[in-house]
């Protein structure tokens, strides 16, 4: 896909829904469809996405849209292309389709954890995207699964004593390599380029995928709202967030030019503010020291020599 | 009228049995205690190629009824079955299946919800959802158990309402009775095809479900579904009518057994209604004017025609396979009651709780409660609750 023939398409995800100025959702939400194209279905977890795109009578989507609740968007999808297959299976469907849930972090990595795993494990031809942005961002920054170690939410907030969440988050990503499915990948709001070809590819495979979107939050993470790609991209050059995918459990790390010290990333962040406090250092240093050894990890993963991949 | 095959089946072969019949496009279900063998047993069908469903062994029944939603709303006949605390877990799926006006079917094999665990019948499970939305049938033994399945699918379809046939644990579900089941083509030419006027697979009309209603338009929604709960009586006895010319067996929303004339009366639902049916035979051979209401259809609650029924009877004891949880009577007799209230009638009425996590009711238990009824009509004092077969 090139800049020419985006343009030219209809928006699958349109203006006038009522995301914050400079969500990253919504990036993510329109870049995944303008990759999909308009032969899909979406099913979303109740979150900021589904909240901020459909509030009665209006829709942003102009795809077929199916939001149930919170911790099921991957059963839900999972009986939408269960019914596919049997209309196919009967002849009485013919068109080509895809299949694709939302959830964000909470809706993911922590209450829909079981349902994602389950429908992964029955190998439905799913494509599952996680928009993550690290919190329960819809009802007010709470820690998730996914906030990292150091961050200040309403859950677990920076006070006199304690600075902000005291665990690193958990690896979801590899919990989906887990699964042994046939794509799984991180991608980030701020690479469209990377997110859209990755979409693709998804897509193109059939079975379940997973695709783990680093989304930064302009409320949550409290930085300016028009630095939100930037926020992603940093997250990617620091190594906090690496861009990888897993095809059939062979890994393609890309690799960022320079790796930037994560205080480039964590600074810009009010969620972090209390870190630069001098005695929080130590607290600092661990981050630094948790993201040198999963980059090192994950780079161990990638085959001695990576195959060319088209 | 069709012509029926006699056979042997238990509850869960019977309702089995009518699945296969109305072969749904997908079925998504989990496990549990006394259930599992329904879609065990549809699980082989779809093994061996006799039915056309997509087969979701999910893997809770969390997920059981969100996959039925995501193939319901995009299109597709949908069916699931469970029990007690699986339905307790889909609880919260249930009223959004509700809300968002999908026909599913699921087949509730009633047992007593934990704590403490038991695996055995009462009816706390399907009570515990009776104010989800759907619409809940109850069954007095297999015949009746496949009667309604076949029945649920266009009274759910016609209605928008998703619709829960229930048995009662192990006495429906794991005894074998003779039954009369329609062959094939009979039961298919019943149910018919669903055909939904909007479905998510429709790409010429697209729409979303499942929108955020806040102050402005989900009282209207809540509304609309509170009409199709009181409409779907009239669709309940218009599907019956026409069950009844295909096979002779006719159903209404409930059932009266020698009330013309009776005196006194018990009401009860499920398999007890049986039971109670040949008590009432015992009794009527001594000249008492004995009767029994059974309840069919829990939800909608047919408060006025029962009420009417009711009317010409000197007491009234309510027997409920559960306990209202709330210090009050069961949950049946605090709806006979409201009932009775609304029409100005002023009886007397026994509830009697029984049969709490499979204990058995026995005749002379049902004895005992006819021998209350007449009692207090003669003017002695009864407990207003009693608790039937308990270890005081």
């Amino acid at each position: 896909m090139n800049v020419k023939e985006v343009v030219k398409q209809k928006e699958l995800f349109t203006g006038g829904h009522r995301a914050c100025a400079g969500c990253g959702a919504a990036i993510v939400a329109r870049q995944v469809l303008m990759a999909a194209g308009p032969n899909t279905v979406v099913v979303s977890a109740t979150g900021c996405l589904e909240v901020v795109s459909t509030i009665f009578p209006y829709t942003a989507w102009n795809v077929p849209f199916l939001h149930s609740a919170f911790e099921n968007s991957a059963a839900t999808i999972s009986g939408v292309e269960a019914l596919y297959k049997s209309w196919m299976r009967q002849g009485k469907y013919n068109k080509k389709v895809n299949f694709i849930a939302f959830g964000g972090d909470g809706g993911t990595y922590d209450i829909g954890l079981q349902s994602l795993s389950g429908a992964m494990e029955r190998g439905h031809n799913i494509l599952y995207v996680c928009y993550n942005n690290e919190a329960y961002m819809n009802t007010g920054v709470q820690r998730s699964g996914a906030t990292p170690r150091g961050a200040d939410t309403t859950t677990a907030p920076a006070g006199k004593v304690r600075q902000g969440k005291e665990q690193f988050r958990k690896d979801l990503t590899e919990i989906m390599v887990s699964h042994k499915i046939p794509y799984v990948a991180q991608a980030v709001v701020g690479n469209w380029r990377d997110l859209t070809s990755k979409i693709e590819k998804a897509l193109a495979i059939e079975g379940p995928k997973f695709i783990n979107v680093f989304q930064p939050c302009r409320l949550g993470w409290s930085y300016k709202p028009e630095a939100t790609c930037e926020m992603g991209r940093l997250a990617v050059e620091t190594c906090v967030w690496p861009l990888y995918e897993v095809t059939n459990g062979v890994y393609k790390v890309s690799k960022p030019k320079e790796k930037k010290p994560i205080a480039e990333w964590m600074g810009l962040q009010g969620r972090f503010r209390h870190l630069s406090k001098p005695e929080n250092k130590p607290i600092l240093d661990a981050i630094q020291a948790n993201v040198d050894s999963n980059w090192q990890s994950l780079l161990s993963k990638e085959p001695p020599q990576a195959p060319k991949q088209s | 009228m069709a012509k029926s095959n006699i056979v042997a089946r238990t509850g869960n072969e019977a309702m089995a049995e009518a699945m296969r019949q109305i072969n749904p496009d997908v079925v998504a279900a989990y496990p549990i205690t006394p259930a599992t063998e329904i879609v065990q047993i549809f699980a082989g069908y779809v093994a061996d190629g006799l039915v056309d469903t997509e087969f979701i062994p999910v893997e809770s029944e969390h997920s059981a009824m969100s996959a039925c939603i995501g193939s319901s709303a995009a299109g597709g006949r949908v069916m699931t079955g469970t029990s007690s605390q699986g339905l307790a877990l889909m609880a919260e799926m249930l009223y959004i299946a509700s809300g968002l006006r999908l026909p599913i079917i699921l087949a509730d094999v009633n047992r007593a919800l934990s704590s403490p665990i038991n695996i055995h019948c009462d009816h706390s499970d399907t009570m515990m959802v009776k104010e989800s939305g759907w619409i809940q049938i109850f069954s007095e033994n297999a015949q009746e158990a496949y009667d309604n399945m076949i029945q649920a699918v266009r009274i759910a379809e016609t209605a928008k309402l998703p619709t829960m046939v229930t048995t009662d644990g192990f006495i429906i579900s794991h005894g074998m009775e003779r039954l009369e089941i329609l062959s094939d083509e009979d039961a298919r030419s019943f149910v018919g095809q669903y055909k939904p006027k909007d479905y998510l697979l429709n790409f010429d009309r697209l729409i979303t479900v499942g929108a955020l209603d806040l102050t402005d338009y989900y009282f209207e929604h809540r509304r609309q579904h509170i009409e199709a709960i009181k409409n779907s009586k009239a669709v309940i006895l218009d599907v019956a009518k026409d069950f009844a010319k295909k096979t002779g067996r006719s159903y209404g929303l409930f059932e009266q057994y020698k009330m013309e004339d009776a005196k006194v009366a018990i009401v009860a639902m499920g398999s007890t209604a049986g039971t109670a049916k040949v008590k009432v035979e015992e009794l009527r051979e001594k000249g008492l004017k004995a009767g029994l209401l059974k309840p069919r259809v829990f939800r909608p609650f047919p408060k006025e025609e029962i009420a009417e029924a009711l009317r010409g009877l000197d007491a009234i004891a309510v027997m409920d396979r559960s306990d209202s949880g709330n210090g009050q009577e069961g949950p049946l007799c605090l709806e006979i009651k409201a009932a009775l209230y609304d029409k100005g009638i002023n009886k007397t009425i026994l509830n009697y709780v029984y049969g709490l996590g499979g204990r058995d009711i026995k005749m002379e238990e049902i004895g005992s409660v006819y021998s209350d009824l007449f009692g207090v009509v003669k003017g002695e004092k009864k407990d207003r609750v009693t608790y039937l077969g308990v270890r005081e």
